[in-house]
Formats: C-alpha cells, structure tokens, sequence
C-alpha cells in the first residue's frame, strides 16, 4: 500500500502575531513553527492503517522553506512515517499552487497512490482548500473535516462532520483525500528511539522547477495585512450579584444593541 | 463580469447567508445566476429573484438530495462554465467550503474562504479574511482567476429588502457523470436542531470554571433563552466534557456572534483567537486577573454559578 501524508509548518498557536514594517506580512521574527495541529491527526491515521494493512509504505510530503519546514518531516518520521518528500521553496505560495506542488510530488513517486491524508485546514490561512484541490489535481476522491475512517481491501468509509455535529458518510473505492479533523485519533508522541531513527530515514528534496510548476501562476495573494483595532476598555460591572446581572442586561440591550 | 451566487437552502426558504450575497451581488449592477442544489431548488429560485438573479441552475434531481463532493463539484463546474460568470459568492458553509476549492480546481482559479469583508472594485472582488485565527486579517489579491470566488462568513453583509419576484429563468443543472467511484452512504443527523457555533448570532461559552460537564446544563438554560448556540474552551472539550465540535479556538471553531458570554473561560491565546471576532464580549470569572477581561466589553467578577442562572432569569424577564 501506498500512503502519502501532506504536512505544513505553522506558528504555534500560542504566538503572538505582529505584522512586518510594510504590512505585507507577518514578522517571522522568533516565531515558534509546529506542525499544523491537524496534519499530527493525518500521521497518527496514516500510521494506524499501515499497522493494520502490515504492508504499507508512508512518505510525508511538504512545500515550503527547508530550514523551517525540516523540523516538522522529522517529527512525522519520528513518529513512525518512513520517508520524507519537501519541496524547497521560498516562494509565496496559495492552496492552488500548494496543491499543485504536492500533487506533482507524489505523481513523481514510484506506485500509485492508495491514500492520502492531510489536516482539514491549516491553522495559519485557514484556508481548508489544499485538500479538495490535491484530490481533483490527482483525480481521486475526496473526503474533508473527517473524524471517523475505515480502509479495508480497497474500500474507505469516511464520516466527515458538518452543522450541528450532523454526520455524512462516505464510502470510496479506489484513492482519496482524506483530511482529518479533531478526535479522528490520537496522535503519539514521537519515542525517542523514533526520534533516532529519524534522523536516518530519507528526505528527498525537490523544487518547484523540477515539478514544471512556475510560482508566478499563484491565484491568490494576502495584501495589505492589518491587526484587529483596539476594544474599547472592558467595564467592570460592580456590586451585589442581583445588580451585576441586572446593569448587564441594561447595558446589552441599551449601550451594545445586541439583544 | 456576471456574478453566480451559491443559494443554499434549507425547508424551502432561502438561507441568510445567500441573501446577503444576492443582495451585495445586486449592489454591483452585474447580472446574477442563482446556484441551488437538493430538491425544491426551482421553487426556491424564485425566491433568489426577489433579491436581483435573474437565471437560475437548479439542481432539483435524486443525485443533488444528499451532498456527494465529486458529483456536486463537476455538476457545479459546468453549470458555471455556462454562465460565463467571472466571480462566485458562496457562504462559507461546511458544504461549499468543501466543494468550491475542487470546483475552484476544475476551473483552474483561485478560491478564498472565510472572508469577514466584501468590496467589488474596478472589476475585481476585494475580500478581507482573518489569518493565524483572528490575530491579523488581510486582503485577498486574486490573480491568473477566470472565476473569482469568494465564500463569505455569515452575518458580515446586510440583506436588501426582497423586491417584488420576477420572471427567472430556471434551467436544470445536468448530472456530470465521474469516474471517481465515491458514493453518499448515509447523512446521519446530528442531536443539537441549535444554529451552527460558526453561523450562531449569540453564543453562551464555557470553560474548565464550569467545574465539572453535568454543569453545562446551566448554560444550556441560559442559551434557550437567549436563543443561542453553546460552546466551550480546548480545556473541557480536550477532558471530554463536550464533543469537540463545541470547541472554539483556533483549534477549534473559528466564531463571530454579536453576543459571546465566556463563562469561567481564563481566555488562553488560542480560544481569544478564536472569539476575538464577536461583536460584543462579556466574561464571567471568579479571577479578576483572568486575560479574558481585557478582551472583553463588559466583565462580572464572581462566582459563575451563582451569576449564571441569576442572568437567565434577568434575560428571561427582559426578553418577555
């Protein structure tokens, strides 16, 4: 079998966003970069039906800069994914031409793909489009926002959540996109033996030219980056608890119209 | 430079989210085709006239009753492609924030979803989204597009009055055959009838100051009466007090009611990045130094469970 895991690097969520001098960016400035919270439920899953499928071969594919985006192919080897794929660019990049890349990579690979897995969105652009993208570029199936999956000879079932905790349920026979969500599984904890073996394990690096993708084919570009404006201070509503909730009340239906 | 707005409905009436956009549509003088999938859709079309479409393709066939992605998406293809449109309006709903990137696909263009702000300019669609989940926003640049498309949150854009309906051409949208062998096994129907945390115009919070899960009773209490959805922070939804659909953060559910109520919610980075969107804010907490305050417009220091139902009460009294 043959298992493909696209992954992307992004600031930790604890990270405090400023924005460069110009304001067409964010300052990267000690910025702390994690894996995509959502790409560990995508390894955890690629590693869970390879145990089950026995034979089964995981390369984790990426596109970005090398020297920030290595960290996250060495996590996803050391949790258990046997070679690592990156494509090196400094290039801006968007969910098409993203898509493009990885899609181009995994062609690039020896077998045909059985599955692919991704995170339902990155939480940088939340974008959630890398997925249904790659999936059309590779003519397969896809399935978004999954939090329950089966593989079994050839045939996937996949619940994939919308509204209302609302459930559709897919069945697919042949490849697909499989973009994880939330309580799909839960994801290991890279071992420190993994951690070793890791470092052995092979990552192959390609570009954009070697994939005859041109960076000047983006489709969308983030312009003009602003920071929320400043609230208003909050007020602190005083008193006995009878007067808090009262005022409160008084204050959201007269002051903030919102009731 | 016709627009193709994406009209979903739901009991045959029109969702707020496609009012908004027939109405921005409107605004720009362009022509607009309605987009409608699942049965009914041709009745439903003419609702779309009273806010400006004047063509409609209907997708009212057995096939469109469940959401499948590939069948709608290649359907949806080739409807647009016949429209000639430029640019497309969808609301950023589960359902067309997965199937427009792969439409965006077939049609070799570019898609931004999420977007909080809308301006039609020298001929070009100008949307602003929020990044790293709120913490900045930016404008979206298209370029290389045939097909600008755009997937707006809900709430973000006013819904003109409806005009009188008018005549519509409704054509049917044809079944695209593929050879992607994906089937819509089942839709099982969520418990919670409640509005959607992403779609919801008030929302009632919890955090691990809810003490224990049988708790969140109080505030189920609370939002009947305020007609609002519940959610929670990463922290109780990571101990398994609710289902992680409840969570708000980054995360979790990206949210922008008008009315927050964060109730024993300290308020961590990422459940403010995922919140910070909501109109107006109000915090619960026992710790007067909790962050969540100075993201809030209004804050109660106390005990949440002495508060809570007090308010509901205050709510109850004043909404009657």
């Amino acid at each position: 079998m043959r298992i493909f895991v696209c992954i992307k690097q992004v600031p930790d969520t604890e990270t405090k966003i400023k924005l460069n001098s110009d304001n067409s960016g964010i300052d990267e400035a000690g910025i702390k970069w994690i894996m995509n919270p959502y790409d560990e439920y995508a390894v955890e899953e690629a590693l869970q039906v390879k145990q089950k499928a026995g034979d089964a071969k995981i390369t984790v594919v990426t596109v970005g800069p090398k020297k920030r985006c290595v960290d996250s192919l060495r996590t996803a080897l050391a949790m258990g994914a046997d070679d690592a794929v990156i494509v090196d660019t400094d290039a801006a990049m968007d969910p098409y031409l993203t898509a493009k890349a990885l899609a181009e990579a995994i062609k690039k690979q020896d077998t045909p793909v059985d599955l692919v897995f991704t995170g339902k969105l990155a939480i940088d652009d939340n974008a959630g489009a890398v997925s249904q993208y790659l999936a059309e570029f590779l003519s397969i199936g896809h399935a978004t926002v999954v939090s329950s999956f089966e593989y079994a000879e050839g045939k996937l079932t996949a619940e994939r959540e919308t509204e209302g905790g609302t459930r559709e349920v897919y069945e697919i026979e042949g490849a697909a996109v499989i973009a994880a969500n939330k309580g799909l599984n839960t994801p290991r904890y890279a071992s420190l033996p993994g951690i070793m073996k890791a470092k052995k394990k092979p990552l192959a690096e390609l570009s954009l030219d070697d994939l005859g993708i041109a960076a000047d084919q983006i489709k969308t570009k983030f312009v003009n980056f602003e920071l929320p404006a400043e609230k208003p201070p909050v007020q602190m509503l005083e008193g006995e608890v009878a007067d808090q909730v009262k005022s409160l009340v008084t204050k959201l239906r007269e002051e903030a119209k919102v009731l | 430079m016709s627009f193709v707005v994406f009209c979903e409905h739901q009991n045959g009436e029109l969702k707020k989210g496609s009012r908004e956009l027939l109405s921005f549509a409107a605004t720009t003088g362009e022509s607009i085709t309605a987009l409608l999938f699942g049965p009914g859709s041709s009745e439903v079309a003419k609702q779309a006239s009273r806010y400006g479409a004047s063509i409609a393709f209907a997708g009212d066939s057995a096939e469109f009753e469940k959401y499948n992605p590939v069948v709608f998406a290649a359907s949806a293809s080739a409807a647009i492609k016949e429209s000639g449109a430029k640019f497309l309006l969808a609301s950023s709903t589960m359902m067309a924030k997965d199937l427009f990137p792969r439409v965006a696909g077939q049609l070799d263009t570019g898609v931004a979803s999420d977007c909080t702000d809308l301006v039609f300019e020298g001929g070009n669609l100008k949307a602003k989204k929020p990044l790293y989940a709120g913490k900045c926003k930016a404008e979206v640049e298209f370029s290389n597009s045939p097909v600008q498309m755009v997937l707006m949150r809900p709430n973000q854009l006013p819904v003109a009055d409806a005009g009188d309906e008018s005549a519509i051409d409704v054509k049917a949208i044809e079944v695209v055959a593929t050879e992607i062998k994906q089937i819509t096994k089942e839709i099982k129907q969520g418990a919670s009838d409640k509005v959607d945390l992403t779609e919801a115009n008030v929302i009632v919070s919890g955090g691990r100051g809810m003490k224990e899960a049988d708790n969140f009773k109080m505030l189920d209490d609370l939002a009947d009466v305020l007609g609002a959805t519940v959610g929670a922070s990463r922290a109780v939804a990571d101990a398994g007090w609710v289902p992680h659909s409840m969570q708000v953060g980054q995360t979790g559910k990206t949210v922008a009611p008008s009315l927050y109520i964060a109730c024993g919610i300290s308020g961590a980075i990422q459940h403010l990045a995922g919140m910070s969107g909501s109109k107006v804010i109000v915090a619960i907490n026992q710790d007067p130094d909790a962050p969540i305050f100075a993201k809030s417009s209004y804050g109660i220091v106390g005990d949440l469970f002495e508060v809570v139902p007090k308010l509901t009460e205050e709510f109850k009294a004043a909404l009657n």
